[in-house]
């Protein structure tokens, strides 16, 4: 019952998704071809809202609703954010999705992105595999 | 039914980027959780087939929240899509329309377009490249690079993390690289 609060959250977001029109394949081309100003403003005012966000729940020291502290972890570098980012965004160009637009896609009445989804979690796969071998 | 009519207005790019921006704190303060989606294709390996890869051996259920998160979106996408649209067509900049054009696309009715996102071109190259490589390369690169457009983009540059920074430079170049170069290519070997 604990996860039921996410899934409504979810649904909040991919609503929102799908208005921003950030799913769509021909926004992610606007943004690439540098056409459009559309994607860069939601993601732009996207950042600046969580960066005041997270200022203030650390300010104010919030806590979550079950009264526990909040905390992020931070990300520590490797090499695998050069290689595995460019290896994304020709992924995201090609498809004119991240991951969470995938399920977006899906919902939104697209269901052949389904083998996309499918084949995503494929590469999210045989990435563990080579995991050891891969650079970092 | 006034507030259904404004709401299947296109939304301003402010308005949209405010609510997608409020999504980080609302998982913390629902729960601590740090918003990202990627993750949730390595919970579903890891709940399917772990295969005894170590990189898939960890306790996914207690991660669980970020599959229901994704269900939720996938929910949300089927009511935004079915309720909450005018049933305009999307608007294009018009260079990017003569572009499209050269690659045999000219249905804007929908947000994706169905010379493209079509059950018929599954066993085609086109198909193949679209959904087979494009979601491979989707799943390997975010997972190698820590994180997508939700975890590095907005989560980790919303908390001041350079190497997020790094990442998201990354995915534009090569996003960049694909739209410029490699998609128009690919459109004329179809041809």
């Amino acid at each position: 019952m604990k996860n039921i609060k996410f899934l409504i959250a979810g649904i909040f977001f991919g609503i929102v998704l799908v208005k921003a029109q950030v799913i769509s394949w021909f926004r992610i081309q606007e943004m690439f071809q540098l056409t459009s100003f559309h994607m860069y403003g939601v993601i732009g005012t996207a950042v600046v809202t969580g960066i005041i966000s997270l200022q203030v729940i650390k300010r104010f020291h919030v806590k979550t609703i079950a009264g526990e502290p909040i905390s992020v972890a931070p990300k520590t570098f490797n090499k695998g954010q050069i290689f595995g980012g460019l290896i994304f965004g020709l992924g995201w160009a090609i498809t004119g999705a991240c991951p969470g637009p995938l399920f977006a896609q899906i919902g939104s009445g697209f269901t052949v992105v389904g083998v996309t989804l499918l084949s995503a979690i494929a590469g999210t796969w045989v990435y563990g595999a080579l995991k050891p071998r891969l650079p970092h | 039914m006034e507030l259904v009519k404004f709401i299947q207005q296109p939304w301003h790019w402010s308005v949209s980027g405010l609510l997608i921006g409020l999504t980080v704190p609302v998982l913390l303060i629902l729960g601590n959780k740090a918003f990202g989606i990627s993750s949730s294709l390595r919970h579903i390996c890891a709940a399917c087939f772990p295969a005894n890869i170590s990189f898939f051996q960890y306790d996914w259920k207690k991660e669980s929240w970020n599959l229901f998160f994704a269900a939720g979106i996938l929910l949300g996408g089927f009511l935004a899509a079915h309720y909450l649209q005018d049933g305009q067509d999307i608007q294009v900049a018009a260079a990017t329309q003569q572009r499209l054009a050269t690659y045999g696309v000219h249905d804007y009715s929908a947000l994706l377009p169905s010379e493209i996102f079509s059950w018929s071109n599954l066993f085609t190259w086109k198909g193949l490249i679209f959904f087979v490589f494009g979601g491979f390369l989707i799943g390997f690169g975010t997972r190698y690079a820590g994180g997508c457009t939700s975890g590095h983009s907005i989560m980790g540059l919303s908390n001041l993390q350079w190497p997020s920074l790094v990442a998201t430079c990354c995915f534009m170049a090569g996003g960049f690289f694909s739209a410029n170069v490699l998609i128009p290519y690919l459109f004329k070997c179809f041809q």
